[in-house]
């Protein structure tokens, strides 16, 4: 019982982690109709940036605070320069335009901080949580900013102007600009915030799995999982969906013998093809109807 | 949700430009040219030739299912893994020679892109794109498992024997090989340009134009998506069968989704929808890599999808395209 709890807890630590990248994945999904397959790239190389401001000696929230600033900036600039002039291009272009991002962010970030495994600070500290042993508090820390980034994005959909906005933009592009919305600002902005969304993610979880170029991938799955999972149209359902995956993956790890620990990646794949067949719109989903 | 996922293509390359002597000169200049070129490249050079049409052939059974279908797929990697692994354990556990393996592998890709083509026909661009992308992140650990790691070597994967050329002839294994491949390429093409202006393949366009009109004219959509996807394996999984010859080694390791993805940039940047393109694909897939790792060591990938960017906004349907197009201007311009 006391390892069941312990590995539910750490699977939501982890989930939290997926549920922001989930969420990343969603805000894009709304915004564009497809899947932002460089987003783990884009919240790797954000994690570098964090990283080298701390070597040229900001504290760690300094640092933090200015890599979401800068990964904003960047998101947006990425939609402005390679995504906006091919907005109306066929799916499978989109694709491509992601493909490339992929290998050029992947790249470079190995060509300037090299491909070495890098220890990642975590403000929390690895010691236990309050001496009970069940969590530690980089655990906690994760759940907590996840949390607190969450609800945030929260309220700023629901209650703020700007945040109606995008709504409105994504939900129904023609009738949002003919009321007087910007709607390529909007999908803009959508970028810029999923970008940071994904930084949060990434640096979180480098004390974890360290900080190297390739160290997203297998996260952005988890978060595709979760995304899938919960319902790409819904962002409350995928934040679920993300946390789900954690524990899912964590008690699969633990208590299947053998298959649970060498095939872990590919469980979290067949979940997303198990939820895909018997419910494609996800568990929280709204049911997309064409008109033809 | 955008249904229609490619632009409509023309079913031949410029069938309506260019005058039907011409095609049939450059096509008899190809295949001369195609025929000459081991005997003036060097070896390696040859080999690398060899790949590319081996991509080629993968890229034309990607093609049969997105640019003819309208249904995506980031893992053929697994399929090609299927048909490599399926040659390698045939020539080396069972002693069989390599020429009976390629229809073998093709058999058993096709009954599993078949299989796989079941749960897909409940899904739609990129939700398809995600599902087949699990695959080929799963196909290298299955591979790797310790239960089948008797027949398939685990990380260490396979050696296969090159065969040499048969009846004495004088060519060397990669010569040979070469002709292997491009006689079977052929094959694979016309077989696929005469799918594709017969019935089934007006029926296979229909679906991925307007799959309710297509239903109401009595063209059973499960049945052809499903057989479009067994076709589709059937075409890489040969593919990978004569990579498995070529390279005479499989592992692993080689069949990650880095291969899919590959497949699939070779798909659009050599045209969707266009069977030739696929020729074309196939040597970016080999030779577009190995430049960008020229120009800089350390920042290849970053050239590589710059060069990707480049010629997804200068042709955006792919080389095929811009040779219709060019085809057209000139046609136009004789007038």
């Amino acid at each position: 019982m006391e390892l069941f709890l312990h590995q539910v807890i750490a699977g939501l630590a982890t989930g939290a982690i997926y549920a922001c990248m989930a969420l990343a994945i969603v805000m894009i999904y709304q915004a564009i109709d497809t899947l932002n397959f460089a987003q783990g790239e884009m919240a790797m190389f954000s994690t570098f940036i964090a990283w080298q401001l701390m070597q040229w000696g900001l504290p760690y929230w300094g640092a933090f605070v200015v890599t979401l600033a800068i990964s904003f900036a960047a998101g947006v600039a990425i939609e402005r320069l390679a995504f906006h002039p091919l907005r109306d291009a066929p799916v499978l272009t989109h694709l491509v335009i992601f493909i490339a991002l992929f290998a050029i962010l992947n790249s470079a970030a190995g060509f300037i901080w090299d491909f070495t495994i890098k220890p990642f600070p975590t403000p929390f500290g690895t010691q236990p949580l309050l001496g009970s042993g069940l969590i530690s508090a980089h655990d906690a820390g994760m759940i907590a900013i996840s949390l607190v980034i969450l609800s945030l994005l929260y309220v700023f959909f629901r209650y703020t102007r700007i945040g109606l906005c995008m709504r409105a933009a994504a939900s129904n592009p023609v009738s949002a600009r003919l009321v007087g919305i910007r709607v390529g600002w909007m999908v803009a902005l959508g970028w810029g915030m999923a970008a940071s969304l994904g930084a949060v993610a990434g640096m979180l979880i480098a004390p974890v799995v360290f900080l190297e170029p390739n160290m997203m991938l297998s996260i952005l799955l988890y978060g595709f999982a979760g995304a899938v999972l919960g319902g790409l149209s819904s962002p409350g359902g995928a934040v679920l969906g993300g946390f789900t995956v954690g524990v899912i993956e964590n008690l699969a790890g633990t208590f299947i013998p053998y298959v649970g620990r060498e095939l872990k990646l590919p469980i979290a794949l067949a979940l997303i093809v198990a939820v895909l067949t018997i419910r494609p719109r996800g568990l929280f989903g709204s049911r997309l109807v064409t008109r033809v | 949700m955008k249904e229609n996922v490619t632009p409509t293509p023309k079913l031949d390359v410029a069938t309506d430009v260019l005058p039907n002597a011409w095609r049939r000169a450059a096509i008899v200049a190809a295949l001369i040219a195609a025929l000459a070129l081991p005997f003036v490249l060097k070896s390696f050079a040859v080999f690398q030739l060899t790949m590319a049409m081996i991509y080629a052939m993968a890229i034309l059974g990607l093609n049969l299912l997105t640019g003819f279908n309208g249904q995506f797929s980031l893992g053929h990697s697994a399929f090609f893994a299927v048909g490599a692994y399926t040659a390698a354990i045939m020539i080396e556990s069972f002693g069989i020679d390599y020429y009976w393996t390629l229809p073998a592998a093709g058999l058993i890709c096709f009954a599993f892109g078949f299989l796989f083509g079941l749960p897909a026909l409940r899904l739609e661009g990129v939700y398809l794109a995600l599902a087949t992308f699990a695959l080929g992140i799963a196909m290298p650990q299955i591979l790797k498992s310790t239960p089948l790691e008797p027949w398939t070597g685990g990380v260490q994967g396979i050696q296969v024997t090159k065969p040499d050329a048969p009846f004495d002839l004088p060519l060397t294994s990669d010569q040979w090989l070469y002709y292997v491949s491009l006689a079977i390429g052929l094959i694979l093409a016309v077989g696929a340009a005469n799918l594709v202006n017969s019935r089934s393949g007006r029926a296979m366009i229909a679906i991925r134009d307007n799959p309710i009109a297509a239903r109401a004219m009595g063209v059973n959509i499960s049945l052809y998506k499903t057989l479009t996807f067994g076709l589709s394996a059937f075409y890489t999984g040969v593919a990978g069968a004569l990579s498995a010859v070529v390279v005479s080694f499989v592992a692993p390791d080689s069949f990650t989704f880095v291969l899919s993805i590959g497949l699939f940039v070779g798909l659009v940047v050599g045209g969707v929808g266009s069977i030739w393109g696929a020729l074309f694909g196939g040597l970016f897939v080999l030779f577009v890599p190995n430049f960008a790792d020229q120009i800089s060591k350390g920042l290849a990938g970053a050239v590589y999808g710059v060069i990707l960017l480049l010629l997804i906004y200068v042709m955006p349907s792919g080389a095929a395209g811009l040779i219709r197009l060019i085809a057209r201007q000139v046609a136009i311009n004789r007038r």
